[in-house]
């Protein structure tokens, strides 16, 4: 019996434990929140994030963590999916409860908001979607979309290609090229592919020998990149739609006992532009890397202060994106880069 | 012996169990009232939510104890809900098929799928981890042969099962457009509800739950007093299979989409929700309603990080594993104490 006794004592004790951990884990949080909830002003943005993949990802995410503090008028209340749909889902009920302002969703998948995004609109809260579209029949689910272009930004790396081949002087001549496309479907890779194409038709003398898939790895890039080298001899210039692809180009092409970069043989057009692509274009491997911005928060802080001063905003907004070729002063450059 | 008289003395301590679990729900619940009263925490749908977006979770862990009670394991249920959502989209979207129909064929492609892993497990007596784990590859891969894309679902008979909502004309409240609002619920929830009282008086009443019980707590005594221990493991399996698919096109009410990735991990949700609830891996133990509630522990806690609105989502992961490690080692304590005892 006093085992007994015991043993409901020990278990008491257990569950005591694990009830003040979950109450002070949650306390220190609403300690902070509880002396700010005086300041009714603060806006309230729940933001559904992906997950934290990628360098850009986390690039992505610490934009909105820096955009939106109090100093700055905002509450953030931050979501990381896992990359789950089904997580995504449950976040946005739950900003809902809370009566946040604002939701903001950087969608896992293009598909299958139309019931959330619904009891949204019912309760009035206003939703922004950052970096991927959603694929809803009724567009007045959400406010807006706020993204990079990736047309523009092919074509950027299409007019770059002009200008630096006016500039050797080779704008004559016939120029062969080749396209290491990233994963066929995704909007990264339509868009650059269409913008890119767009800036081809209007050169007669480019010539695209073939475009083939990388799948946006390195690995794959290097391997398309090897049996290119060995179907054409005269490659002038790689177009790679990612960063990671342009450096397994780079590794095929060194390994082929060819050169590239500004004094090498092939010229090598990157997008995406992280860190790595710097240093790749310090070290005179890359010519050229369009910018794929992530930095978002500046951006929908900018669309929420014209909502609320009662404004229309346009369904659709690029942010702004930059190219980055070795002419510049990179070391500078990659300083005040955020990813 | 020794093993026999643990079991049974268990059996004794699993209403207090269950009690603990229920109990540490409630006081989460309640820890989150009061912390997160000023953000709305306390509202009804606040917990309809937790019903809502975990329907086809609470449906597959009853499958999920069903097999864990005969001493079996299913990890194919992941990915049988992906491609059940796949199979769904693909069939209203590509291939015009009416909703009704769609949603018949994948009852039947799990009824069909559980048949054959019981028959693996139970009549050529394969481990059922194994023949799960190939299932588990079987249907992913599945999943992806019938399209690599995304699919989006706008079938509007499917749809408008997806967005009908049951007002419950209680606890209104006025939003910021100054509409009164009702808690609502959809019917993925009733469903949910419905499956799990069934699954409940199967379990206590019919000949086969109890024997379900009795092959799970010791297949040779359960042979001896008679019980066709292969078939009803098979029946188990065919049952989880059907609750399987129910789950995932439960699953696919709240997501509307198919693809590839869809309900990773999802297996690990139920098993750990039935671990929760009282159910012991070695089989012979179980409740449908305990693993409900194993659900709502994992749901509450996820409300709790995204009401705090700062900590990182995977502290969920970390609670979990800290429940989970209590109460098995709740489970191991009140075993050991009890045959002390005797």
């Amino acid at each position: 019996m006093k085992k007994r006794l015991l043993s409901i004592m020990l278990v008491a004790a257990m569950v005591g434990v694990m009830v003040m951990g979950c109450s002070q884990k949650a306390d220190n949080g609403d300690s902070g929140d509880a002396s700010d909830s005086g300041d009714s002003d603060l806006i309230t943005v729940g933001y559904a994030q992906v997950g934290a993949e990628s360098d850009w990802r986390t690039a992505n995410t610490e934009s909105f963590k820096s955009t939106f503090t109090k100093e700055n008028g905002y509450e953030l209340i931050f979501d990381d999916a896992q990359q789950k749909q089904e997580n995504q889902i449950k976040a946005i009920r739950s900003f809902i409860q809370q009566g946040v302002d604002y939701i903001v969703v950087a969608p896992v998948v293009e598909t299958g908001w139309e019931t959330v995004l619904e009891e949204a609109k019912a309760e009035g809260i206003p939703v922004i979607l950052s970096d991927r579209q959603m694929d809803v029949s009724d567009e007045s689910l959400y406010e807006c979309w706020v993204g990079g272009n990736f047309i523009k930004e092919g074509e950027d790396g299409g007019h770059w290609l002009e200008d630096y081949l006016k500039e050797k002087g080779m704008d004559g001549e016939e120029i062969n090229m080749v396209t290491l496309q990233g994963t066929i479907g995704a909007s990264a890779q339509v868009g650059r592919t269409e913008g890119f194409a767009n800036v081809l038709a209007e050169n007669d003398n480019w010539n695209m020998l073939e475009l083939q898939t990388g799948e946006f790895t390195q690995a794959k890039g290097q391997e398309v990149m090897e049996s290119f080298l060995k179907k054409y001899d005269d490659i002038d210039v790689v177009i790679a739609e990612n960063d990671n692809m342009a450096f397994g180009a780079i590794d095929a092409i060194k390994a082929a006992g060819k050169t590239c970069g500004p004094d090498g043989d092939i010229t090598i057009i990157s997008f995406d532009a992280v860190k790595a692509a710097f240093d790749a274009m310090i070290a005179g491997d890359l010519n050229c890397a369009v910018e794929c911005n992530p930095l978002h928060g500046p951006r929908v802080a900018e669309i929420i202060q014209k909502l609320e001063a009662g404004e229309e905003v346009d369904k659709i907004q690029y942010v702004d994106e930059e190219l980055f070729d070795t002419s510049m002063d990179l070391e500078e450059i990659v300083k005040t880069r955020a990813y | 012996m020794n093993k026999k008289k643990g079991r049974k003395s268990i059996l004794e301590g699993t209403g207090f169990l269950l009690m603990i679990t229920i109990a540490l729900f409630i006081v989460m619940y309640v820890i989150g009232c009061l912390l997160f009263a000023d953000k709305g925490f306390a509202k009804p749908q606040v917990f309809i939510n937790l019903l809502i977006s975990n329907a086809g979770l609470i449906v597959i862990a009853a499958g999920m104890t069903v097999i864990m009670i005969t001493g079996g394991i299913d990890i194919s249920v992941g990915s049988v809900v992906a491609v059940v959502c796949m199979m769904l989209a693909w069939m209203m979207e590509r291939k015009d098929v009416g909703a009704i129909p769609a949603t018949l064929i994948v009852l039947g492609f799990g009824l069909v799928f559980g048949l054959f892993q019981g028959f693996l497990v139970s009549y050529l007596k394969i481990q059922p981890f194994i023949v799960t784990l190939a299932g588990m590859f079987f249907a992913r891969g599945l999943t992806a042969m019938i399209s690599q894309d995304m699919i989006s679902i706008k079938n509007e008979m499917f749809l408008s099962w997806a967005k009908y909502k049951i007002v419950i004309p209680l606890f209104g409240r006025v939003n910021r457009r100054g509409e009164v609002m009702y808690p609502y619920i959809y019917p993925s929830v009733v469903i949910a509800f419905l499956v799990l009282v069934i699954i409940f008086l199967m379990l206590k009443y019919t000949k086969f739950g109890r024997s379900l019980y009795a092959v799970g707590g010791n297949e040779q005594s359960a042979l001896m007093m008679g019980l066709n221990v292969r078939r009803t493991k098979l029946y188990a399996y065919v049952l989880n299979g059907l609750l399987a698919s129910l789950g995932g096109f439960l699953f696919c009410l709240n997501t509307c989409a198919g693809f590839v990735e869809q309900a990773k991990g999802l297996e690990m949700d139920a098993i750990s929700s039935a671990v929760i609830g009282g159910t012991l891996l070695t089989g012979g133990v179980g409740n449908v309603f305990g693993s409900l509630f194993g659900v709502l522990i994992k749901g509450t806690i996820e409300t709790f990080i995204t009401f705090q609105g700062t900590l990182s989502s995977w502290w969920v992961r970390i609670a979990i594993a800290a429940l989970l490690a209590f109460f098995i080692i709740l489970q191991s304590i009140f075993a050991s104490l009890k045959e002390k005892r005797k």
